[in-house]
């Protein structure tokens, strides 16, 4: 079993994440824009509206990209994670969680109706995604009979559980790119709204949401590594190499379907996701459960 | 001696926001006020060693927290806290209340003849206190968790206005059920 990092490594965390966020989202555009963007947020004047929740706004902007970090602490790069929590797949889920908190405040924040929707999109949204989620982390968790993430990558080392739990794999990609609020699920930050909860955001702020989703998006697409697909386990190359390659094309497979599937609405995700895919989570489970329980 | 500092801090902070949650006008405050004492006493639980516990806390605490705040902000006469408005009722009742279950408690604490502590922690110390809580009654707790979802389902399906006469026709026969909002499943 591996043990947890040094402590300096819960510093280097998110000066290893940012600039990760920030090449996912130069790929994502397909230029060096967003490079320019960070500069120009840094020295944008701030713009304030009336009879704002100041409080708010700070409280969910930090928040989120803090949310993400925490995330990424239970993630083991290669077989050492920085914090080799016993819980780390619930420790991993409740910092998520955290989002809807952040999103939601910094929509309500500025007092303006087009990110005040946009906050209650993300909601919408995250009741539609959580459920088939949380089955989703479950499932991967009752295959290898623990929630500590290095031991559901270890028990990894014969047959990748993306393998053989296919829909619960499928469903952790699609509540990957819910809880960042992007690609298809971009709504609550979407165009027809003016840019939704960031609608009123300048400087720094809007860094740390905008960016603060791009670390969601790439802690979550790291995190599909060890509990899917095998963790740092591979031929040849160090564990940590597998881990980033895995994680390379976990990303690369989401921003090609982010290129090929439509905007999703959340009021139509929402049926879909408790109608349809909440039951095949289920399902998924159960089929798990028989093949592990005796 | 850390984690005595950590307790208090965390029960102070606790406590701080809790008293906020009843000074701020805003709706959107309240509720998230009442988040942080909640998160505050997660970290408690964590400090006593119950990883799973405190970490489930924090997960379950903040869903609810944020779905709170949309209904707060939904039946509440102030949301925004524009216009002035108390969060207290009774306050002279609810004083003395207050004061007097107070000195019970700290009375109780105080006078208490507390067990010692014999042995070591357990391995896993979640798990034992499931065991000791409701170890024998589980099926109990099973069967009480199962009426009350099904509870709340049949409260939501009593409340409702739209049933399936409305929408699938009066011989439930339509090709397609008449719903308010288009889209979804098969739609």
């Amino acid at each position: 079993m591996a043990d947890s990092a040094p402590l300096w490594a819960a510093a280097a965390l998110p000066l290893l994440l940012a600039p990760a966020a920030l090449a996912v989202a130069c790929a994502d555009g397909r230029s060096v824009a967003p490079v320019r963007e960070v500069l120009r947020l840094l020295v944008q004047q701030p713009r304030r509206t009336r009879a704002a929740d100041a409080l708010a706004t700070r409280t969910g902007t930090v928040l989120l990209p803090l949310a993400a970090v925490l995330a990424a602490a239970v993630v083991p790069l290669g077989a050492t994670p920085v914090s080799d929590l016993g819980d780390g797949v619930v420790w991993f889920n409740a910092m998520e969680a955290l989002a809807w908190a952040a999103v939601w405040l910094t929509g309500w924040g500025p007092n303006s109706t087009l990110s005040l929707v946009g906050g209650y999109r993300f909601l919408a949204q995250g009741l539609a995604y959580e459920i088939p989620h949380m089955l989703a982390l479950t499932t991967a968790a009752l295959g290898a009979g623990s929630l500590r993430v290095t031991e559901i990558a270890d028990a990894q080392r014969g047959l990748w559980f993306a393998v053989w739990m296919p829909a619960a794999f499928a469903l952790y990609l699609l509540s990957a790119a819910a809880m960042s609020f992007w690609g298809p699920f971009g709504q609550p930050a979407g165009r027809d709204l003016a840019g939704g909860v960031a609608t009123e955001l300048t400087g720094v702020g809007r860094l740390l949401l905008l960016g603060g989703r791009r670390l969601l998006l790439l802690t979550s697409a790291a995190m599909a590594v060890p509990l899917f697909l095998g963790g740092g386990h591979g031929p040849l190359l160090p564990g940590w190499a597998w881990t980033l390659v895995k994680t390379g094309a976990v990303l690369a497979l989401l921003l090609w379907l982010r290129r090929r599937l439509p905007g999703v609405r959340m009021d139509r995700y929402t049926e879909l996701s408790w109608v349809v895919l909440t039951p095949l989570a289920v399902l998924q489970a159960l089929v798990v459960a028989v093949v592990v329980l005796p | 001696m850390l984690s005595a500092v950590l307790a208090w801090v965390l029960a102070l902070c606790a406590v701080t926001a809790g008293v906020l949650v009843f000074r701020f006008d805003s709706m959107a405050r309240a509720t998230f006020a009442l988040l942080a004492s909640l998160l505050c006493v997660a970290g408690e639980v964590l400090l006593l060693g119950l990883q799973y516990l405190g970490v489930v806390i924090v997960l379950m605490m903040t869903i609810e927290m944020a779905v709170m705040a949309v209904f707060m902000i939904m039946f509440m006469m102030n949301p925004a806290g524009l216009m002035p408005m108390a969060m207290l009722h009774n306050t002279r009742a609810a004083a003395a209340l207050c004061a007097a279950l107070f000195a019970l408690l700290a009375t109780g604490v105080l006078t208490a003849d507390w067990p010692r502590a014999t042995g070591r922690p357990p391995a896993d110390p979640t798990f034992e206190l499931g065991m000791s809580l409701m170890g024998p009654q589980i099926l109990t707790m099973m069967t009480l968790g199962t009426a009350l979802f099904a509870t709340i389902v049949a409260t939501v399906v009593l409340a409702t206005r739209r049933g399936r006469y409305d929408r699938w026709g009066d011989d439930l026969r339509a090709a397609r059920p008449d719903d308010p909002a288009r889209g979804g499943v098969g739609r």
